[in-house]
């Protein structure tokens, strides 16, 4: 029996594709994937991420906790509303799972978890709050008696939709920078996303989802599925959990570095692993020059040794295969390499990790 | 809802046959197929003179979700392949029937007799 959202029925209402997701009845489509991906790189879509997990934490200790917990410190958290992500890791130094952190007081945090992964975070950060005798309550806000729907709205006009439907909360959220929230009644409206472009990423009471997404919907925002979600992070370089890092491999690996702070004092889950191992492969980009498709375990031929996509697809904007990969320390950005697409080695070019943001190819 | 063709043969794996005047076997990827894999963004299609026999991989349809096998729906020889499909992988979303794949000569024209008619296939694509 699949998991729905509270929006299952208003996806197929509007003739979406549904397929499992990791257990979740999700839309992959409402049609075209590539259309909806230019609608968000343009112009406007949303997208039902209610699969992910909102996580409240309450207590005196929630900062030392999470100091604990996760790679990145949050003790750049200073101001209220503002966001982190972060990496949490095992002992071992490889990823449980990388979240959002959102700072609202020092006794109460919302992170929010991946869909697939949540049931092992929660028991993790409860068995950590445990172990370290710490007075910090969480409380999912997914498959609760008060759960919270989750919709991305993405896009250079998504804060002008979003204004238009909600205008309530437009005094609160026109200053907010890029990644921070705000909370405005029963709206927590984050300036979070995972497109690349600018917009808003909204929870609200899980009853409330439906007139919230037919409003977007009759103002003339795009319905957009887990597919265009999937081009559209991945053109941006954002790593998906599950495909370009998990439990095996390390932060360091995973084109994570920039989120894992090495230098504080903190003696974070992991931590001493990562010091022992070090950097052992690099993230980077891969851009095919001969016709073909990318995709997630080809294996990459350099001269410095093998690599292996961990993601790749086609990307609508720059009309060109693209791909992460996990490629040998030596490896250069510009380097031609080979890719073994079912026994046949096409030439693509090793690029920086990140190939659309804000409307535009970036390579 | 997808569109299956009366005057069309089928294969399981999601093939269309259509058996022309000159005793070619033309096949594309069914209506069905094009739907569930989404924007079809590149296609590789077999060598001309290349010989498969049924149920071999003949050709790949990649969409931007996934990469699929076509599988070859009879044992042939292939006579043609529609270079125009492959240069506009759209096309096949666009009409599924109209942009066809390639063509086979059957080794033997009495197997398209075992293959599925438009009925049994459209039972095929409602399980599916």
């Amino acid at each position: 029996m699949l998991k729905k959202t509270v929006l299952n029925a208003a996806h197929r209402a509007m003739n979406a594709r549904m397929v499992d997701f990791g257990g979740w009845d999700m839309p992959v489509n409402y049609g075209s994937q590539i259309e909806e991906h230019h609608a968000v790189r343009n112009n406007c879509g949303m997208f039902d991420v209610s699969h992910m997990c909102p996580v409240d934490l309450v207590g005196p200790d929630c900062r030392a906790f999470l100091s604990r917990l996760v790679a990145n410190d949050v003790a750049k958290l200073t101001t209220s509303g503002k966001a982190l992500y972060a990496a949490m890791l095992n002992e071992a130094g490889g990823v449980i799972d990388d979240l959002i952190i959102y700072f609202l007081t020092d006794t109460r945090f919302r992170i929010v978890v991946n869909a697939g992964t949540a049931e092992k975070d929660l028991a993790w950060m409860q068995a950590r709050i445990s172990e370290w005798q710490l007075d910090v309550t969480i409380t999912p806000r997914r498959d609760s008696n008060n759960p919270l729907a989750i919709i991305a709205v993405q896009g250079p006009n998504a804060r002008a939709k979003v204004w238009q439907v909600l205008p309530q909360v437009k005094a609160a959220t026109e200053g907010l920078k890029a990644f921070f929230a705000a909370e405005v009644d029963q709206y927590f409206i984050a300036s979070t996303g995972y497109t690349g472009e600018d917009g808003y990423e909204i929870m609200l009471p899980a009853a409330e989802a439906d007139a919230l997404w037919n409003a977007l919907h009759a103002a003339g925002v795009a319905p957009c599925g887990l597919g265009a979600r999937d081009t559209l992070r991945l053109e941006a370089g954002m790593n998906l959990y599950g495909q370009d890092m998990d439990e095996t491999v390390s932060p360091l690996d995973a084109g994570l570095s920039w989120t894992v702070a090495m230098k504080d004092e903190r003696n974070y889950v992991g931590k001493s692993a990562l010091t022992a191992a070090g950097q052992k492969k690099q993230f980077l980009g891969l851009i095919l020059l001969d016709k073909g498709v990318l995709r997630g375990h080809q294996q990459v031929i350099t001269k410095h040794g093998n690599g292996e996509i961990t993601s790749g697809s086609f990307s609508p904007t720059l009309q060109q295969s693209i791909a992460l990969a996990r490629l040998p320390l030596g490896v250069q950005i510009g380097d031609s390499v080979d890719v073994d697409i079912r026994g046949k080695l096409l030439k693509a070019k090793v690029t920086k990790p990140v190939f659309a943001r804000n409307g535009k190819a970036v390579i | 809802m997808s569109n299956v063709l009366a005057n069309l043969k089928y294969a399981a794996s999601h093939e269309w046959m259509l058996l022309n005047a000159d005793g070619t076997v033309t096949v594309g990827i069914t209506d069905h197929a094009q739907e569930a894999l989404g924007d079809l963004v590149f296609i590789e299609l077999p060598e001309v003179g290349a010989h498969f026999d049924a149920e071999k991989e003949i050709a790949v349809v990649e969409s931007v979700k996934a990469a699929a096998d076509v599988y070859a729906p009879i044992s042939g020889t292939v006579t043609e392949v529609n270079q125009a499909a492959a240069d506009a992988p759209e096309s096949v979303n666009q009409d599924a029937y109209a942009a066809w794949l390639f063509k086979m000569m059957p080794d033997n024209v009495a197997d398209l007799d075992k293959t599925l008619d438009a009925a049994a296939y459209q039972a095929v694509a409602d399980a599916a």
